[in-house]
């Protein structure tokens, strides 16, 4: 078993993560230069040996960069290549190494969205996505510490402005579940955007607001109907009806492969803000407003611009 | 300079480390340790020798504690006598707790001598929910005020300090919120839980522990009884060690266990006197709790020795836990595989 010596903790653990985790995806899934099946090996073995004696790092969210590039994202990525197709667009965008508030709309019943938006971010943008979820999620087993390991947390105004603050990218769905579980007719309809509380930790903390639209993950499970009753009996806020869930029981779980495409948008600045604009509800209520109908008009566009959501058939 | 200081809690092990100190700080006048039993021989029972401290036996649940502070003239007081580990009773342990710091505080409220309170609490007060921010700072109002055990006791006493330093400003109380204590000597439910052969953990639950080695508890609690800082400071050491990690570090198996179980089998383990596991231990071994001690740092220019992640090898290497086999397995197949 390894020691980490004292000296390493005081330099702080971020600045430990982040070239770690950096180095190692520029070496590996990117492929810099040919690497023998030796040179493989005993990057695998020298992983494996960090991982069962413990001796990685995570940082104060729980959130496991290692693990995330190595292992999750790895398991994802087939799906927002070869099953949703997806294309990332505005990258540019995207600030390179400050902090800012990615806003997105919120559909798909489950929340698949997030994930490929994770990946996105990750594999086009070369960071690493902090989002902001539910309570529900980090109430259930398994889900919760899942989450924080690749990087998220609970939506709350302490966290969100602690990782604004670090310089971190933050995502949000100001929709939450009222956009990701709204029925089929609804779709590409932005639902209220919350309080407004991610404008509030936007301002307070100074940096843009990065609109982003996500245009495929409305079709991937069409929500047609509904079991209100059974959904409280679980605790959970909808149990949704789709042509194929429940009728094909499990194999109703299976996404259809719509095409994606994700955009972001010019970012929105709230340094003209003063910080204590923030606790101006005003002020506030007319961000908000701006971000949404920046979103929808992004939405609509490119809706247009996809096309048909299963090319070649309709 | 004419420094009296009085420390309480000095036959617990952290207690006795700070009245050690102090009386070895040439500084300080008379370092006084008062306690309900005395202090473990270093000869017989391995205690730790307390230099020059004079101990003086008193139930702190009476007011004897006022004469002693009236008596010798005290001018700093160490407040560490807060008990989390195995108690006799729950009501007992309550009692010791909450209504000694009631009665210390009396005593220091009427005293003219004192100058500077220093009160030992917990990051236990933050809670442990699914609902609250990852991070606590000390500003952070808690989201599932925990209304059992130690943690309950400890915001009273928080409550009562508070109160204690509305009524005399011109003391300089300081409350410290300690996370969980972790060294080679440092005996708790959670170096317990960790010395165990086998760990059961809660199904689907990975919680951020954090640890504040024994040596930098002890000097935070010295600094700050020679310095004035009021208010209130978490002290943790940097960063957080998920408890998958800390069993992995330990090389120990685990056994995870739905919720439900791992509550019965705790109020099992208490009762048999394994281990003390309280509901606000099983709260915290499933949703974990971080703090923010960037407070502490700015106020004392000092940062933690040890790391949370050095703390937790610290006590591995001193207890000789280190169970080895995965790693072994990881070289074996790795060996098997590059010899080819």
């Amino acid at each position: 078993m390894s020691e980490i010596p004292a000296s390493d903790a005081v330099s702080g653990e971020d600045a430990q993560i982040i070239p770690i985790s950096a180095a190692r995806s520029a070496s590996g899934s990117n492929g810099s230069g040919p690497q023998s099946a030796d040179e493989r090996l005993a990057e695998l073995f020298a992983f494996l040996r960090r991982r069962v004696t413990g001796d990685y790092e995570i940082d104060e969210f729980g959130f496991d960069p290692e693990l995330n590039d190595k292992v999750l994202l790895e398991l994802i990525r087939p799906i927002y290549r070869h099953w949703f197709r997806v294309e990332t667009l505005g990258v540019r965008n995207v600030p390179a190494d400050s902090g800012a508030l990615v806003v997105a709309n919120h559909s798909g019943t489950l929340p698949v969205d997030a994930l490929m938006m994770q990946v996105a971010l990750h594999d086009e943008a070369h960071r690493a996505v902090r989002l902001l979820g539910a309570h529900l999620v980090y109430q259930l087993p398994v889900l919760g510490h899942l989450s924080r390991k690749t990087g998220h947390t609970l939506a709350t105004p302490e966290d969100a402005d602690r990782l604004l603050r670090k310089g971190e990218l933050v995502g949000v769905f100001p929709e939450g579940f009222k956009g990701v579980g709204k029925p089929f007719s609804q779709r590409y309809k932005l639902q209220r955007f919350g309080r407004g509380g991610f404008v509030t930790a936007a301002i307070r903390a100074g940096v843009p607001i990065v609109p982003c639209a996500i245009v495929g993950a409305e079709e991937i499970y069409p929500k047609i109907g509904d079991f209100p009753m059974l959904a409280r009996m679980l605790g959970v806020p909808y149990l949704p009806v789709t042509p194929f869930f429940p009728l094909l029981g499990p194999l109703g779980l299976i996404p259809l492969p719509s095409k994606w495409l994700i955009e972001f948008g010019e970012p929105i600045r709230t340094d003209t803000f003063d910080p204590a604009d923030a606790d101006d509800p005003l002020v506030v209520f007319n961000l908000t407003d701006q971000v949404r109908e920046a979103i929808q008009h992004q939405l609509d566009a490119l809706r247009l611009r996809r096309g048909p959501a299963f090319p070649p058939f309709f | 300079m004419t420094h009296t200081v009085l420390v309480t809690g000095v036959c617990r092990h952290i207690g006795a480390r700070v009245a050690g100190a102090l009386a070895a700080d040439p500084g300080i006048a008379r370092v006084i340790g008062v306690d309900t039993a005395p202090p473990p021989s270093p000869t017989r029972d391995g205690g730790l020798p307390l230099g020059r401290t004079e101990f003086v036996r008193i139930d702190l649940r009476t007011s004897d504690i006022a004469r002693v502070i009236a008596a010798e003239d005290v001018d700093t007081v160490v407040h560490m006598s807060l008990v989390s580990g195995p108690a006799k009773s729950r009501s007992a342990m309550m009692e010791h707790n909450v209504i000694g710091t009631m009665q210390l505080l009396a005593a220091c409220q009427r005293s003219a001598t004192v100058r500077r309170v220093v009160v030992r609490s917990t990051t236990a007060v933050y809670g442990s929910s699914p609902h609250a921010p990852a991070v606590f700072t000390e500003d952070t109002e808690p989201v599932d005020v925990p209304h059992t055990g130690y943690a309950k006791d400890a915001i009273e006493v928080e409550g009562y300090v508070r109160g204690f330093a509305r009524r005399r400003p011109d003391v300089a109380t300081s409350t410290l919120r300690f996370a969980n204590f972790m060294g080679p000597r440092v005996d708790s439910p959670l170096t317990r839980y960790f010395s165990q052969p086998v760990l059961p953990t809660v199904f689907g639950f990975d919680p951020r522990l954090q640890f504040v080695h024994e040596d930098d508890a002890v000097e935070v609690l010295c600094r700050m009884a020679l310095e004035d800082h009021p208010g209130v400071f978490n002290v943790a050491g940097d960063g957080v060690l998920l408890l998958s990690q800390c069993v992995r570090r330990a090389g120990r198996p685990t056994v995870p266990v739905p919720s439900p179980a791992f509550e019965a089998l705790g109020v099992f383990a208490r009762n048999t006197g394994v281990v003390d596991f309280s509901p606000e231990q099983l709260a915290l071994m499933s949703h974990g709790r971080a703090v923010d001690s960037s407070r502490l740092a700015a106020a004392l220019g000092w940062k933690p020795k040890f790391s949370t992640a050095a703390a937790f090898d610290d006590f591995l290497r001193s207890h000789g836990i280190a169970g080895r086999w995965p790693l072994a397995m990881v070289e074996w197949l790795s060996g098997l595989m590059t010899r080819r």
